[in-house]
């Protein structure tokens, strides 16, 4: 009990609030054309990949800045950010881990992802993203024997550039929404995975998003490609430093999953959420699409959200394929002043497509916590089913739980089930756990994870671990 | 469109007696509506049915002056048989009669208040449409303790001497403390292409009963849109329930703010539609206190390439614990052109609550059809007995015995 107790101390205050002293490559503060063509530039990127940026930002220049999501935040000066920063040593690239500079290798370990040793562990593959750059990625030989390409974007708009002109932006076009845009203008790195028809993963994919600098806002951009009958399943982690003031996090994560492939993306988002009194945090607006372009293809989110002061996202699947599945699991839990306005977007265009839908949001604290999602079912998409659950557990009267579904049904041979419910943790619940000797805390905890545990269920084993105990953290202070 | 209602506003003033205040306050309603124009896909409220496409492409131009100098022949016809009843009749948006024959004098007070401009709890361009052209207004006021004998039906009755015309109506209603009202609100049209924008207010003082059925059955190709707005104290009741079914177009907004303590709120819906048809009922409860309740059900069949809508929207602010709150929507599409949209919403700010919704859109069951089938019935029969089971469901939740029957009837519902 002591030991958990200790345990619980450790953690208490966000762990990962630490920031690393480390000389900076920045482009010019500012949005504006030079800025777009400096970081192609750095990236030694081919005409297509500017060309690609210029359109998105010939767009972006149009589009207004949405404010219909419930958590409002004050203006963001777009000018004011820096969109490209990296550590100087990450200048020529190291050819391998024992180049790395051994401060960014430090700092990765601080964060628990010791890069070195994993070289060792028969794990999980790594794909570290430091700021605006890909750091690190480990496994890769191992991965390349299979035909597998897992590494940085960056590298493979060089190394394969036919992959990823074909599918980047195919599911998240650069005419898309005010952020998303935003990205395909200015996004600095991030993950790049194929795998090739017919392979079967071996091991986990992972990226870890780690944002440094200050004033800085983060890009990054991940694009899955699972071919025919391949799998694999894609785990995302972030932390980021405390600071008052608040960063910006706009990602793009694009997945296509072919005939008969499964992508499984999990994510256990704990960016900064800010302090007590709910100064600085991240605002993580990110943008989440995967497509089930072929038949039989499966795409399934799970998401743990327990940082940011606001997020934002509503991972989405696009079920175009006949018999392709989408899937969405989701634990958001906001504490203090955090806010979150999440869900997902199912949209049926193929016949007999099916999704699944299971939102577990607990709000403590003064937080606010809002569950959207769409149900689209076409008139074209025969036979297709939805069923949809999102609970809310709400801990005292300052804050807020909210469900704003949005179901549209145009084919009559196809059924939508939505289900949701409001309630906090019931009186005799916590008095029978009690009586049995735990304090009122642990109670909570015991409870909360058990509302949980559908979702938890759905994450990878290191995972799941790691998200339960988060989830008691999470809510550290919110009983009694 | 801004001049023809600069010159229809013009007309509608010279008709009236009204002070040069309440002349301004108008124009200020006309100038709002005029800025805003008709709600269009772009508001949230108004996200699946536009409004103004909806107008244009069934009326066109409109125009929002009515003569109603001249009084219509009240056709007596249409008045419900077999059920006695007080009555106000409108026809063509004019009132023409009011009677409370049944119920005693002193205790119904019936004010008219065309010469004041009352605010109205909305700020949507709908309302200030409505505050700037309304004719007549009237408020009727149920006495403390009255409890009235027979329900009161308003017989919105249009008839072809009328077309591509806006009319706007506007009635006020206060219920006394222990006083109850049974009203229902019965839609005849034999006109076209006419734009009806009716306006309600309730006040429901302490220990009242409200009972509204609004019957929207017969075929007719107008365009509707009703809000009611009710207000209510400490252990009032208010039941409202919408059968839409009859116009082209319908939409029935229902705002509930439950002020008072134990004071609760039913809304029942049918949506029973076919051909083009497009209905949407929008309800919004509001839980300011604590122990209050609310319960919705909607239910609805959807034939051909009809469109029903339903939001639905539950807020419990963070005073109102111990709200008990739920939904309920569920919808049959008989047709693959059909569609139904929902979208149930729940804002909750307080923890000790019980709130829940749910919401299920699907094909007839095969199954059951088989199942009848086996048994004797037809495919038609067994059909329209699932149907029937489904939708008296919802008819079994009207709480007033007489106008059960009445709808039943008019439904075609049999046991």
């Amino acid at each position: 009990m002591d030991n958990r107790q200790k345990e619980i101390d450790n953690l208490k205050d966000y762990k990962y609030g630490f920031t690393t002293d480390i000389e900076n490559t920045r482009a010019p503060k500012g949005l504006n054309e030079d800025v777009i063509r400096f970081i192609s530039n750095i990236k030694k990127e081919p005409q297509w990949m500017l060309d690609f940026r210029l359109k998105a930002f010939e767009r972006f220049k149009q589009l207004k800045e949405p404010d219909w999501q419930k958590p409002k935040y004050p203006k963001i000066d777009y000018q004011d950010l820096y969109y490209y920063s990296a550590p100087k040593s990450m200048k020529d690239k190291p050819k391998n881990l024992d180049d790395l500079d051994p401060k960014l290798l430090e700092t990765y370990k601080k964060l628990g992802i010791p890069l070195q040793e994993q070289k060792r562990l028969n794990g999980i593959a790594v794909d570290a993203v430091f700021d605006s750059v890909s750091v690190a990625t480990t496994f890769r030989e191992e991965l390349t024997k299979q035909g597998i390409i897992f590494c940085p974007i960056s590298e493979a708009i060089q190394n394969h550039p036919e992959l990823v002109k074909k599918y980047l932006g195919s599911v998240i076009p650069v005419t898309d929404h005010f952020f998303a845009t935003l990205n395909s203008a200015v996004f600095t790195d991030g993950s790049f995975a194929y795998i090739p028809e017919g392979v079967r993963c071996p091991m986990e994919l992972s990226t870890y998003f780690r944002i440094n600098a200050s004033n800085t806002g983060q890009f990054e951009r991940t694009l899955i490609v699972a071919d025919k009958g391949s799998y694999v399943s894609y785990l995302e982690g972030c932390t980021a430093p405390m600071r008052d003031e608040n960063q910006l996090h706009a990602a793009n994560v694009e997945l296509v999953a072919l005939d008969d492939a499964e992508i499984k993306y999990s994510t256990v988002q704990n960016w900064y959420p800010g302090d007590k009194d709910g100064k600085g945090g991240i605002y993580n607006f990110v943008t989440k699409r995967g497509l089930c372009k072929g038949k039989n293809s499966k795409i399934s989110w799970t998401q743990v959200e327990t940082g940011s002061a606001i997020t934002w996202k509503y991972p989405s699947c696009i079920l175009k394929g006949d018999n392709s599945v989408g899937e969405f699991y989701s634990i958001a839990i906001t504490n203090n002043h955090q806010k979150a306005d999440t869900g997902t977007k199912m949209i049926h265009l193929g016949k007999n497509t099916k999704s699944k839908i299971i939102s577990k949001g607990i709000s403590a604290g003064f937080s606010d916590m809002t569950y959207r999602g769409l149900v689209d079912i076409s008139s074209k998409a025969t036979n297709s089913n939805n069923y949809t659950q999102c609970d809310s557990l709400l801990m005292g009267n300052k804050c807020g739980a909210h469900t704003v579904p949005y179901i549209k049904n145009k084919n009559s041979e196809s059924n939508i089930a939505h289900e949701a419910t409001t309630s906090k943790i019931s009186e005799e619940q916590l008095h029978y756990c009690q009586q049995r000797g735990l304090s009122a805390e642990e109670a909570v905890g015991l409870i909360v994870n058990g509302f949980c545990k559908e979702v938890l269920q759905q994450l990878p084993m290191e995972f799941a671990v790691e998200a339960q105990k988060l989830v008691g953290i999470s809510l550290e202070g919110s009983v009694g | 469109m801004k001049e023809q209602l600069q010159k229809d506003f013009d007309n509608t003033i010279k008709n009236l007696t009204l002070s040069q205040r309440d002349i301004e306050i108008k124009k200020f309603y006309l100038d709002n509506f005029i800025n805003k124009g008709f709600p269009n896909r772009k508001e949230e409220d108004w996200k699946f049915s536009d409004l103004n496409q909806i107008i244009k492409k069934n009326i066109g131009e409109l125009s929002f002056y009515s003569d109603y100098t001249s009084t219509n022949k009240v056709d007596t016809s249409v008045f419900v048989d077999g059920l006695e009843h007080n009555k106000i009749v409108f026809i063509n948006g004019r009132i023409e009669k009011i009677d409370f024959d049944y119920e005693k004098k002193d205790q119904i007070e019936i004010i008219d208040q065309s010469e004041t401009i009352n605010k109205f709890n909305n700020n949507s361009s709908l309302s200030d449409l409505n505050s700037a052209f309304t004719n007549k207004s009237f408020k009727i006021v149920v006495k403390k303790g009255y409890q009235l004998t027979k329900p009161l039906i308003i017989y919105h009755t249009t008839n072809s001497k009328i077309w591509s015309k806006n009319i706007n109506l506007r009635l006020n209603f206060e219920l006394y403390e222990n006083s109850s009202l049974r009203l229902i609100d019965l839609f005849r049209d034999t006109s076209e292409k006419n734009f009806l924008n009716i306006f309600y207010n309730f006040d429901l003082k302490e220990n009242s009963i409200l009972k509204n059925y609004k019957v929207d059955k017969f075929e007719n190709k107008n365009i509707k849109y009703s809000f009611n707005n009710i207000e209510q104290d400490k252990n009032s009741i208010s039941e409202t329930f919408i059968l839409s079914s009859g116009s082209n177009f319908c939409k029935n907004e229902i705002n509930c703010n439950l002020n008072g303590e134990y004071s609760s709120a039913f809304v029942n819906g049918i949506f029973s539609i076919n051909n083009n048809k497009h209905h949407e009922i929008r309800t919004i409860v509001n839980h300011l206190t604590e122990n209050t309740k609310s319960y919705q059900l909607i239910k609805s069949v959807l034939e051909d390439s009809s469109r029903a809508v339903y939001q639905g929207k539950i807020f419990v602010n963070s005073q109102a614990q111990k709200t008990d709150g739920y939904q309920l929507s569920k919808a049959i599409l008989l047709n693959k052109d059909s569609e139904f949209n929902a979208k149930p919403e729940l804002e909750i700010y307080a923890d000790d609550v019980k709130c829940s919704h749910g919401s299920a859109s699907g094909s007839l069951n095969e199954n059951s059809i088989f199942y009848l089938m086996s048994r004797g019935l037809n495919y038609q029969q067994s059909r329209e007995l699932l149907i029937n089971g489904f939708l008296l469901d919802v008819v079994e939740k009207i709480t007033d015995p007489e106008v059960r029957n009445l709808i039943k009837n008019m439904i075609g519902i049999k046991e």
